[in-house]
């Protein structure tokens, strides 16, 4: 049945089991392109975009909008015009007569917490082991699962490091200090107790400053709306976070973080608020904040330390981010290659994985 | 124990401003001008002073619905308990407790009580946290013959004998519980009670100041060591009714007047000091009438102060809601 | 993170703090248990081994068996936390509160209020309750509307394992006297529930079904319940708001005023017994206050006004159950009698 191509249930994160499709982007018949997005696939935490992982059209979809189905189940079928019915039909019986559900969880790898001179630091590792490090630093508030789609595409071509910064996620809430210095180096010393050389560093937000820090011992750097390349700072999100206690106020605060806040899941806001209640959370968040955007606005610049690296540097933004503008990649040193996505918020490793992977194994190959 | 001399003008200083105290709110009262309903400790005065005259500020007490004396005993304030009892807002508890919960837990007196036998466990509470926390404290519960038939008392002392706590439980038996006889309502010996929870217990006449306190003293000291609770039994008297307006039929018509002419405690008191020439009656006059202007000054007070605004109605119910 | 039970969760909260704060002290019967007997100590940890664990850890002085003496170790607990200790205290079973009440509602409730404000009282109180444990009229209560009755007291009542985590590390912490439930078919119920300690505010509500079509309040074990009939109504079309108030007292009414103002229809699903109970006081609060905001009567699913029966055939009538809940919000769908104009 050459020609033939099915589309099943993503695993997008590695602890997602189940998944449904939110909305079919193309209809029954209706052509499509190798990477175009298909359908919207809806996950407790998030919704996103399914690319197509060939080109054909879709010639039919199995599994209708609002049901929940395991992760691998078959959802579609992607043709390339010459399979007649019947052949679909007798494609489709046989994948469903192949599939076995994963077992529950079980193949989840579990986060480990790697004991470093300033505390705890919480990691989940995805890649081959002899493969070349790279490591994914979240932004203020974040934690390693912000990574979940992303890690995994990068895994297949790197030993991924997600970490949690102190304060967050599973990490110490103990912080070294909250300025983007005092971060670098909790990052630093989690590097040196895990026996991490020079690696390639992916950060976001807050997490792409602490990357810049570290430029020296990388081996690229890629950064995804990077704090410390201007001024401007939403302070209502910043002050929103942390003042959110009940999970409409966080809602409307995560909201600003996408393009389309009709992405946020009820477990990613459930999750956000958990996380503010650790013990130790709230002054942590407390003290970055004030280290880093006193009077509303970014004290620290790092333009100068980005002109002056050497590593191959992506600088990565959604032309929509609402939290730190776009324009802050406008006037960089030219060696630092600049991608824009449009209809992007805050968060395009959520909003544009695929893309953004693609980059980011692109400055990593430069 | 010999006491001082600072120390028995201190005992005698401290049972006039109770017998005082007592006297001056049974003549308010009359008036109409305290709310509610008090109960009076007069006659009882060598108990209260003879136990607290062994405790430090750290040391705990929980008293009674008779708890003027405890607290006059323990330090409270008095201008503070005049105010209390006349529903004020300068009085200690702010004027939400009255004559029943005074309470000064600066002092370590955890508050008089309206429910009968409901301070022996919270005797124990505050003997515990001596305990975990090793501070060396130690914790008096004060009850009447009716708690002592409560079974809060019962359970109080065998945790407290089982526990091995620093707790000393004072029964100051006046007679009658409301209007009912100790004597009645007293199956066996309380003594033997105690006896029978592991607790080393002994009688003492309660009317008498020194005896009070060289047994509340030996109890004390004893379970400030470490050896665990006592048990004092004091034959005491009140003088008043159980609640004033209590028209005392129950008792027999010349009782009160045979107790004050025969063993009213500042009497014994001023006698057995006054025979061994360790105080002279001219420093004793001199107590009785600073005492006297003291409770003059407290009583002023506490009527001219304002009440408690209707904001307070709301406040002071939790720490947070 | 990992998967826990409600009796872990309770367990790991008072481990946790009790690491934190020596002021902590843990009493009650057979808390640890073995006190005194030839065999092994820490034999029981609790009745239901909620407690297992912590006397190895913090000694006999911290983890303190009582004699069966309600009366003396709750009073003893609250003469404690009048004093400087932060006890959690374990009254076994809510039913043996006839014993002791007297300090609870009477001493504890009370001492901030009648000493005029200068009393602090952190006194946490466990307690089991609810039915479906074949345990019969004295051992399967609910009564938490009663400790809710009483000014001074907070009622908190976790309906998950990370909800009771967070519910108790909050009571501990908490300077007033907090009755914390803990039904005994949640025990063995399992959750996620994070490693570090955290605390959930009390008085906030938490919505653990967002809907349209009809509100749902629900306490404790109930909340299991009312999300399951929720789940069963959706997929029938009626989309439910569920609203676990978490405590009593405080109780946040504002958010199930919200919700009902946004539904314009109530149910109000109690396991206590039906005569002032929770769903009685929330059904007045919300007739007095939204009241032109109800498209059709307030409907409570409560047991029968009886005691808990002892055969199981009995038992499971007497619950509240999905079929009951759902047949409410049915009802409550079905009388479009007051819609607006």
């Amino acid at each position: 049945m050459a020609g033939l191509r099915a589309l099943v249930m993503p695993k997008m994160g590695l602890a997602m089991t189940e998944g449904m499709v939110a909305a079919w982007r193309k209809a029954p018949g209706e052509p499509v392109a190798a990477g175009e997005e298909v359908a919207d696939i809806e996950t407790s935490k998030i919704t996103a975009g399914y690319e197509s992982p060939a080109a054909g059209s879709l010639r039919r979809q199995v599994v209708k909008p609002g049901v929940m189905v395991p992760v691998g189940t078959l959802i579609g079928v992607i043709a390339d015009g010459t399979a007649d019915d019947a052949e679909i039909d007798a494609f489709i019986a046989a994948q469903h007569a192949a599939f076995v559900p994963a077992a529950e969880a079980a193949s989840a790898p579990a986060p480990a917490r790697v004991a470093t001179e300033i505390g705890p630091i919480q990691v989940l590792e995805a890649g081959p082991e002899d493969a070349p490090p790279l490591v994914l630093i979240h932004g203020f508030g974040g934690d390693l699962n912000n990574w979940l789609f992303l890690q995994p595409l990068l895994a297949a071509r790197f030993h991924t490091f997600a970490i949690d910064l102190p304060g967050h996620g599973g990490s110490t809430k103990t912080l070294p200090g909250g300025n983007f210095a005092a971060l670098a180096r909790a990052v630093a010393a989690f590097l040196r107790a895990r026996g991490i050389g020079p690696a390639h560093l992916v950060g976001h937000s807050l997490g792409g400053a602490v990357a810049l820090m570290l430029a020296p011992e990388s081996l690229s750097l890629s950064l995804i709306s990077p704090a410390g390349l201007g001024p401007e700072i939403n302070m209502d999100y910043i002050g929103g976070f942390i003042a959110a206690r009940r999970a409409r106020e966080m809602q409307a605060v995560l909201a600003m973080l996408f393009a389309d806040p009709a992405l946020i899941g009820r477990d990613m806001v459930e999750g956000v608020l958990r996380y503010k209640r650790l013990d130790g959370v709230a002054a942590a968040l407390q003290a970055i904040a004030a280290a880093n955007f006193a009077n509303g606005r970014q004290n620290t610049s790092l333009r100068a330390t980005l002109a002056a690296i050497r590593v191959p540097t992506l600088v990565a933004w959604g032309e929509a981010d609402r939290i730190i503008p776009a324009a802050h990649a406008d006037a960089l040193s030219p060696s630092v290659r600049v991608v824009r996505f449009p209809e992007t918020g805050h968060m395009a490793h959520m909003e544009r994985a695929a893309d953004l992977a693609r980059h980011i194994i692109g400055i990593a190959d430069a | 124990m010999q006491l001082s001399r600072e120390e028995l003008l201190r005992a005698y200083r401290s049972m006039c401003t109770i017998r005082q105290f007592e006297e001056r709110v049974h003549a308010e009262f009359a008036t109409g001008d305290i709310p509610g309903f008090v109960h009076l400790y007069a006659g009882e005065e060598a108990s209260a002073v003879g136990v607290c005259m062994n405790l430090t500020e750290r040391d705990s007490i929980a008293s009674t619905h008779r708890g003027h004396g405890h607290c006059i005993a323990k330090g409270c304030d008095v201008a503070g308990m005049m105010a209390e009892i006349y529903g004020r807002k300068s009085g200690l508890c702010a004027g939400k407790g009255g004559s029943m919960h005074i309470a000064d837990l600066d002092r370590g007196m955890l508050g008089a009580n309206g429910i009968v036998g409901g301070g022996a466990p919270l005797a124990c509470g505050a003997a515990l946290t001596a305990k975990t926390l090793k501070t060396g404290a130690v914790a008096v519960a004060f009850g009447g013959d009716g708690a002592s038939n409560q079974g809060t008392t019962a359970e109080a002392m065998n945790l407290a004998s089982v526990w091995r706590l620093p707790v000393v439980f004072v029964l100051e038996d006046n007679g009658y519980a409301e209007s009912t006889a100790s004597a009645w309502s007293i199956g066996g010996d309380p003594l033997v009670r105690a006896e029978g929870f592991g607790i080393p217990g002994v009688r003492v006449d309660g009317h008498d100041f020194f005896a009070v306190h060289a047994a509340a003293g030996e109890a004390i000291a004893r379970a400030r060591d470490g050896g665990g609770p006592g048990f004092l039994h004091l034959k005491l008297a009140r003088y008043f009714g159980h609640f004033e307006g209590d028209g005392m039929t129950y008792r027999a018509p010349d009782e009160v007047a045979k107790l004050r002419a025969e063993r009213d405690c500042l009497k014994l008191f001023r006698r057995r000091v006054g025979e061994a020439q360790l105080l002279d009656d001219a420093a004793l006059d001199a107590i009785e009438a600073e005492v006297a202007a003291e409770i003059e000054d407290a009583t002023r007070r506490a009527k001219a102060a304002p009440m408690p605004s209707p904001a307070d109605l709301l406040t002071d119910v939790y720490v947070s809601y | 993170m990992a998967r826990k039970s409600f009796r872990q969760a309770v367990n790991e909260a008072i481990r946790q703090e009790m690491a934190r704060d020596p002021r902590v002290i843990v009493m009650g019967e057979d808390i640890a248990g073995g006190m005194g007997a030839p065999g092994e100590d820490d034999a029981w940890g609790g009745p239901l081994g909620v407690t297992k664990g912590l006397m190895p850890q913090f000694g006999r002085e911290r983890v303190l068996d009582t004699p069966i003496t309600e009366s003396g170790f709750i009073g003893a607990a609250a003469g404690a936390a009048l004093t400087g200790l932060r006890p959690v205290a374990d009254l076994m079973f809510v039913d043996f509160m006839g014993v002791c009440f007297d300090q609870i509602f009477n001493q504890a409730a009370k001492f901030k209020y009648m000493f005029g404000g200068k009393a602090r009282t952190p006194l946490v109180i466990r307690t089991m309750y609810g039915a479906g444990f074949r345990a019969a009229s004295q051992h399967s209560q609910c009564l938490y509307p009663l400790f809710t009755h009483v000014p001074g007291l907070k009622v908190v009542i976790p309906s998950s394992p990370y909800e009771a985590k967070g519910l108790m590390i909050e009571a501990i912490r908490d300077d007033d006297p907090v009755i914390f439930f803990e039904h005994k078919m949640l025990y063995d119920v399992e959750d996620e529930v994070p490693d570090e300690p955290y605390t959930l505010p009390f008085g906030e509500a938490n919505l653990t079904r967002e809907g349209d079509d009809a509100t749902i309040v629900a306490f404790g074990r109930m909340v299991m319940l009312a999300n399951e009939a929720a789940d069963q109504l959706g997929a029938q079309g009626i989309s439910c708001t569920v609203i676990d108030p978490r405590t009593t007292s405080p109780l946040d009414i504002e958010t199930i005023l919200e919700e009902v103002r946004a539904t314009g229809r109530l149910v109000v699903v109690d396991e206590a017994s039906p005569r002032c109970n929770m769903a009685s006081d929330i059904a007045a609060q919300v007739a007095e206050r939204a009241f032109e905001a109800l498209k059709a009567p307030i409907r409570r699913v409560s047991p029968p006004h009886t005691p808990v029966p002892f055969s199981p055939a009995l038992e499971d009538l007497y619950l509240p159950d999905v079929e009951k809940i759902i047949s409410a919000v049915r009802a409550v769908m079905a009388a479009g009698g007051r819609k607006a104009a």
